[in-house]
């Protein structure tokens, strides 16, 4: 089954060039805001989204993505609403993925067959999440693949040559490089590091690897997409975003823009990569 | 629930750390790698006859086991009813049963060469058994606490300052133990190649559910013994009071294939089961949350909520998933006592026995002013005192005076 994740990443390497994934928030600083905010993101040069699913414990997420996880929930996002969302996203652009990544929990309680069913339906290729590893693949990794949505995993700094078989399995769409041992925002990336270890991980898997945490420039970004198929930028962008809100945490009219600019001048960065040696 | 029973309540978990559906291993990759090692390290030092030799050194000398099995006479005669015995956990050094399992888990950092040892604490009494074993072997300690415990728990700051702990009060979320429970995690995820995580209870990924039982399981082996010795036969009854139900696990474990004993866990219903409490199993469902799967208090979102105890050791909104499984077995009957009911059976007991219980036992106390006097004088009951007041003096004499509330 042929998901949107895999026409991009296939029309990117006729292209040459790597991929730029965003991350936001879903209902960040409130769903209509959020809705323009990810209408702009491809239009700006995103061409990948990765689409937070809110959570009161974000275990991995550093202050800036708890923060805007905890502003969607204030004005009453929920995963149902986050659903409705990329419905309303889908009615203008069919071509770009959408990957939603977050926490177990919420996907739990909604019910992982009917959650597979309207994620499918409402226009979503993948999963990220955060809490199941390989070891806890039942849960919801294999009815994903099976409901034909991309599981995205994944592989980090301790992810070693032994365990890296059984964390790409069953991965499918890209596999996620998490370029430092931290939560999300904290450290930069090397991209000397993470060049050795993308190769160590191609030497395992054909999937396109695309490589997050730790980049927030458009120089950091190119470095590191010219050594990956794509590289990911989420705390740096929801950062943009929070400096354009009001004392009260609400949008104001340069809220949209703040996160379109920052997603044009990091977009430049990537496409100023050179594609990574396959 | 239709659940067939068990030949026995005491072979979990399976090799995935499942208990019935509860528990298993929901964490991040980073901490994936490093959770195995543990798991085998563990396997390893159980059957390493010198690891528990050296541990039981320790217990012996340095945390002052066993325990007394206390006969309390004038709360007996009072209630009237079941011969009441206390499991003084509250004399062990560091004044409560935390230090049982951080000995063992700081003994297996050793073994697998960690120097850096993390910890997150709810009433600090985790807190300050982790600094305690880390002054006494040379490691660096860290501790995450919720800064509104890190207000109403100073004495335990100030201890775990003085044994040299560094101690990071946790601003995120509602920040109390589940919010240091995250942070925790978060350094762990960071630190990961030089750290080691003591959790302080029977909850998180598997192995920690069964490494924290099992170090735990002293409490109820040894009463098992002393029970025998002065009364010649197994208690009647087991009454402990559980926030993760670590001190519970213990207790309840070496007894739970003995079917004539009836136990009973004691969550804190805090204001009231219809207003903000703690009791994941009286008002929660199962979901996923720190590793576990378990009972946990949520909204229909899966959105975690505030939980709301009294006491600082007990304000969680989850179980450890053991005590889910039991309870959906039936094995254990799970009750619940308000911020109320701790706070009379805090003063009773410190008026009958000169016994000052801390916040998280006086839960158990208060439903044993309940079952005690519906049972027969020959009825054996044991409570686990787990730990001592003195950390909940400023606290309650605040509150006595009217102070807070």
């Amino acid at each position: 089954m042929t998901t949107r994740i895999d026409t991009r990443f296939a029309e990117l390497k006729k292209a040459g060039r790597s991929a730029f994934v965003t991350f936001v928030m879903a209902g960040d600083p409130d769903p209509a805001t959020s809705l323009e905010i990810i209408k702009a993101l491809p239009k700006s040069g995103a061409d990948v989204i990765e689409l937070g699913m809110p959570f009161t414990d974000p275990m991995a997420d550093g202050p800036s993505i708890q923060a805007a996880g905890l502003r969607a929930l204030k004005v009453g996002m929920t995963l149902r609403k986050t659903l409705d969302l990329v419905r309303d996203f889908r009615r203008d652009d069919n071509a770009t993925p959408i990957v939603l990544m977050g926490y177990y929990n919420p996907i739990y309680i909604y019910g992982v067959d009917k959650f597979l069913v309207d994620a499918k339906a409402a226009g979503i290729d993948g999963l990220i999440i955060v809490d199941l590893p390989p070891e806890e693949d039942d849960e919801l990794c294999l009815p994903a693949m099976k409901a034909g949505l991309n599981f995205i995993r994944l592989a980090t700094p301790t992810t070693d040559d032994k365990r890296l078989p059984a964390v790409l399995a069953n991965t499918s769409g890209f596999v996620y490089y998490v370029a430092i041992t931290g939560i999300t925002g904290a450290a930069a990336a090397d991209a000397t590091a993470v060049s050795g270890a993308v190769a160590r991980i191609k030497r395992h898997t054909k999937l396109p690897v695309c490589v997050g945490f730790g980049i927030r420039t458009p120089e950091n970004a190119q470095a590191i997409a010219s050594h990956a198929n794509g590289a990911v930028v989420g705390t740096a962008l929801i950062d943009a975003l929070k400096n354009s809100l009001d004392a009260g945490g609400r949008a104001t009219a340069k809220t949209v823009n703040a996160v379109a600019e920052l997603t044009a001048a990091l977009a430049q960065g990537v496409k100023g990569a050179k594609q990574a040696a396959e | 629930m239709n659940i067939a029973k068990p030949n026995s309540y005491r072979s979990g978990p399976d090799e995935r750390g499942h208990f019935g559906i509860f528990g298993g291993r929901f964490v991040a990759e980073t901490l994936m790698p490093l959770i195995l090692d543990l798991e085998k390290a563990y396997t390893a030092a159980k059957a390493d006859p010198a690891f528990q030799a050296e541990m039981n050194g320790y217990l012996k000398n340095y945390v002052g086991r066993p325990s007394p099995l206390y006969f309390a006479e004038r709360l007996t005669e009072h209630l009237g009813g079941a011969k009441i015995y206390l499991k003084r956990e509250e004399l062990n050094h560091t004044g409560s049963h935390k230090v049982n399992n951080v000995l063992g888990q700081i003994m297996l950092a050793r073994r697998m060469g960690k120097k850096r040892i993390i910890a997150e604490t709810g009433a600090g009494q985790h807190g300050v058994a982790t600094a305690t074993l880390c002054a006494r072997f040379g490691l660096e300690c860290v501790v995450y606490m919720g800064a509104v415990d890190v207000e109403r728990q100073q004495p335990n700051v100030i201890r775990m300052e003085m044994l040299g702990a560094t101690v990071h009060p946790v601003r995120s979320g509602t920040r109390t133990l589940k919010d240091a429970m995250n942070e925790a995690l978060r350094d762990w995820v960071t630190n990961v190649h030089n750290t080691f995580y003591c959790i302080g209870t029977v909850a998180g990924p598997h192995p920690y559910p069964t490494l924290v039982r099992d170090f735990q399981s002293i409490i109820g082996n040894e009463t098992k013994v002393q029970m025998q010795e002065v009364e010649g036969r197994l208690p009647d009854s087991l009454v402990a009071c559980i926030g993760g139900g670590s001190n519970a696990m213990g207790l309840f474990h070496p007894f739970l294939d003995d079917s004539t004993v009836e136990i009973f866990g004691v969550e804190a219903a805090g204001h009231g089961l219809t207003q903000l409490h703690a009791a994941s199993i009286a008002g929660g469902r199962p979901g996923v949350l720190h590793g576990n799967r378990t009972y946990l208090l949520m909204d229909a979102d899966g959105q975690i909520q505030d939980a709301h105890s009294i006491s600082a050791g007990l304000d969680y909104p989850g179980i450890g998933p053991e005590h889910s499984w039991l309870h959906e077995i039936g094995r254990v009957n799970y009750l619940s006592a308000t911020d109320d009911e701790a706070l009379a059976a805090f003063q009773l007991l410190s008026k009958l026995e000169g016994i000052i219980p801390a916040l998280e036992p006086a839960h158990a106390i208060a439903k044993v002013m309940e079952l005690a006097p519906k049972r027969p004088r020959d009825h054996l009951m044991v409570v686990n005192l787990s730990g001592r007041g003195d950390k909940d003096v400023p606290q309650v004499g605040d509150i006595l005076k009217g102070k807070t509330k």
